[in-house]
């Protein structure tokens, strides 16, 4: 019996994920609010701890935890960070 | 294309048909004939073999035997069946068959049999598919064969063969290549051919097609945010209302158990639309789909309005759309929840009970934070329609009736409401379907045209 392919035949069978850094030194983190309330709790502690070993932050959220990311943010994000740690906090 | 004569004489013939070997001498007598058969090739003798029917479904030969003839590389005549003068007419030759009866009518041509239907579909428009094809095994167990690809909910599913599929691309005047809508969560676009692959997995027949392709529209819009639905731990689902007259020709139902399991096209059409959720945006759950607990009507969740009994104009109309013209409204819902009230001879009485089962939704005290939908049965739509309520008095009462003192108010803002008329004649049991957080942050109903 021949049947047709019901799925995305574009996407890959499996996508391998970066390798993570050894080290934060000379890596900028960006810390990714997903706007879900008390995230801000969390990552300002991260954002403190981070200060006080030298590393640099920046900070960035979502406009709604409810919807995707939108594109220009994440190439915003993906443009000026190594490393990104996102709070998914309720 | 097979080598016709540019001028002469065609004849199709199977030896099955009583009428072709009873003409078997006629053929003889025809200088020059170019014979076809269907079914034997030794029959007549020098006949020539058309076993997989070429030379047929090229002349589109219905009856055998067939005679056509041309001239000057064109078709000028053809006649079926054994009638002695329109031969003599059609060859130019007299006195054919002496001793043969006048006329005798001709057999269905193999073109027809319906054991070749399916490869002959495949055979004159399987180009027209783009979709990768797998084959299974002979030794695979079909069922098993597509659950184990991942393709399936967890029930069965209709195995997409080339000709189902392009049965069911019969439901559509709109082009297979046709991209409907981008497929959260991957953001895949998707055509009209892999809708209607999985319209098939899902059991649909071709006539529901043009209704999924329209919920899959709807579905995948900014306003409805199937992908927030689809990730968040609450456990909703799309769920899908049709109106119009397309809810009736396909046999959409909207009466008793209207939200229940038993009618093809409720059971289907909102499978499919989850099947095109998984398979092309692949939304799976323990993947995007992240839900707590989720609901049965997650397999699909798709009922009609009651139009005809509704005191009410259809939610379509409400929604936008011009009366007559047949749609979907595509919401984010939890199970449906019974609300009992046979008590209750007043308007405002009732509305006050359907008020109580809509303040249940999410949390009593997150007043309206969640969308809600009201099914309200006939039973009690009748009470609302004695006293000439409309659906936005009905709607302004459960507003007055849910306003809580702030005291009681955890969180909360005023939230969508829609309501709709379905159900059984007998029983004072409305509905209430939960849906998810409304508006920007969540997910919005959204109404599309049934585009057949």
């Amino acid at each position: 019996m021949i049947v047709l392919d019901p799925t995305d035949e574009s996407a890959s069978a499996q996508r391998e994920p970066i390798a993570r850094p050894v080290s934060l030194d000379g890596v900028r983190v960006g810390l990714l609010d997903i706007s879900k309330p008390r995230g801000d709790v969390f990552l300002d502690r991260l954002e403190a701890l981070l200060g006080e070993r030298g590393v640099a932050v920046r900070r960035y959220a979502k406009p709604t935890f409810a919807k995707p990311l939108p594109p220009d943010l994440r190439r915003e994000i993906a443009a000026e960070c190594e490393v990104v740690i996102e709070a998914l906090a309720d | 294309m097979p080598d016709f004569p540019r001028d002469g004489v065609v004849a199709v013939v199977k030896r099955d048909c009583p009428t072709c070997r009873l003409v078997e001498p006629v053929l003889a007598q025809v200088p020059g004939i170019t014979v076809y058969s269907q079914d034997d090739p030794t029959f007549p003798p020098g006949a020539r073999d058309d076993t997989g029917l070429e030379a047929s479904l090229a002349l589109d030969v219905e009856t055998v035997p067939t005679l056509v003839r041309f001239a000057g590389g064109a078709e000028v005549a053809r006649t079926a069946g054994w009638l002695r003068p329109a031969w003599e007419e059609l060859t130019g030759v007299d006195g054919l068959g002496a001793g043969l009866p006048e006329h005798r009518p001709g057999c269905g041509s193999r073109t027809s049999d319906p054991e070749l239907a399916e490869e002959l579909l495949v055979r004159a428009r399987g180009h027209t598919l783009a979709s990768r094809t797998l084959e299974l095994t002979a030794l695979e167990d079909e069922a098993e064969a597509l659950y184990d690809r991942g393709w399936s909910d967890g029930l069965p599913v209709v195995a997409p063969t080339r000709a189902r599929v392009l049965r069911m691309l019969d439901g559509t005047t709109r082009g297979p290549g046709e991209v409907v809508a981008v497929v959260p969560p991957n953001l895949v676009p998707v055509t009209v051919e892999k809708v209607a692959i999985n319209a098939v997995l899902a059991g649909c027949r071709p006539e529901y097609l043009p209704v999924v392709l329209a919920a899959v529209e709807a579905a995948c819009t900014d306003e409805f945010n199937a992908h927030g639905l689809l990730a968040t731990t609450w456990g909703a689902g799309p769920a899908i209302v049709v109106n119009g007259p397309v809810a009736g020709e396909i046999g959409l139902n909207s009466g008793g158990n209207a939200l229940g399991q038993g009618a093809r096209a409720n059971s289907t059409i909102g499978r499919a639309l989850q099947l095109v959720i998984r398979n092309v945006g692949g939304g799976r759950p323990g993947g995007v789909d992240r839900a707590t607990l989720g609901h049965p009507g997650k397999v699909g969740f798709c009922f009609g309005e009651d139009e005809a009994g509704s005191p009410w104009e259809p939610l379509s109309v409400s929604r936008g759309m011009a009366a007559g013209v047949s749609a979907v409204t595509v919401f984010a819902a939890e199970g449906p929840r019974g609300i009992a009230d046979q008590i209750s001879r007043t308007p405002g009485s009732l509305a006050r009970s359907l008020a109580a089962g809509l303040r249940s939704v999410a949390h009593p005290k997150l007043p309206m934070g969640f969308d809600a939908t009201l099914v309200v049965c006939p039973e009690h739509a009748r009470v609302f329609a004695d006293a000439g309520w409309s659906r936005a008095d009905l709607a302004a009462a459960l507003a007055e009736a849910l306003t809580l003192d702030p005291a009681e108010i955890v969180r909360g803002a005023p939230g969508g409401l829609m309501i709709v008329h379905a159900g059984g004649g007998a029983g004072m049991f409305s509905a209430v379907i939960g849906g998810w957080v409304g508006g920007t942050a969540g997910s919005t109903p959204v109404t599309r045209e049934v585009v057949r």
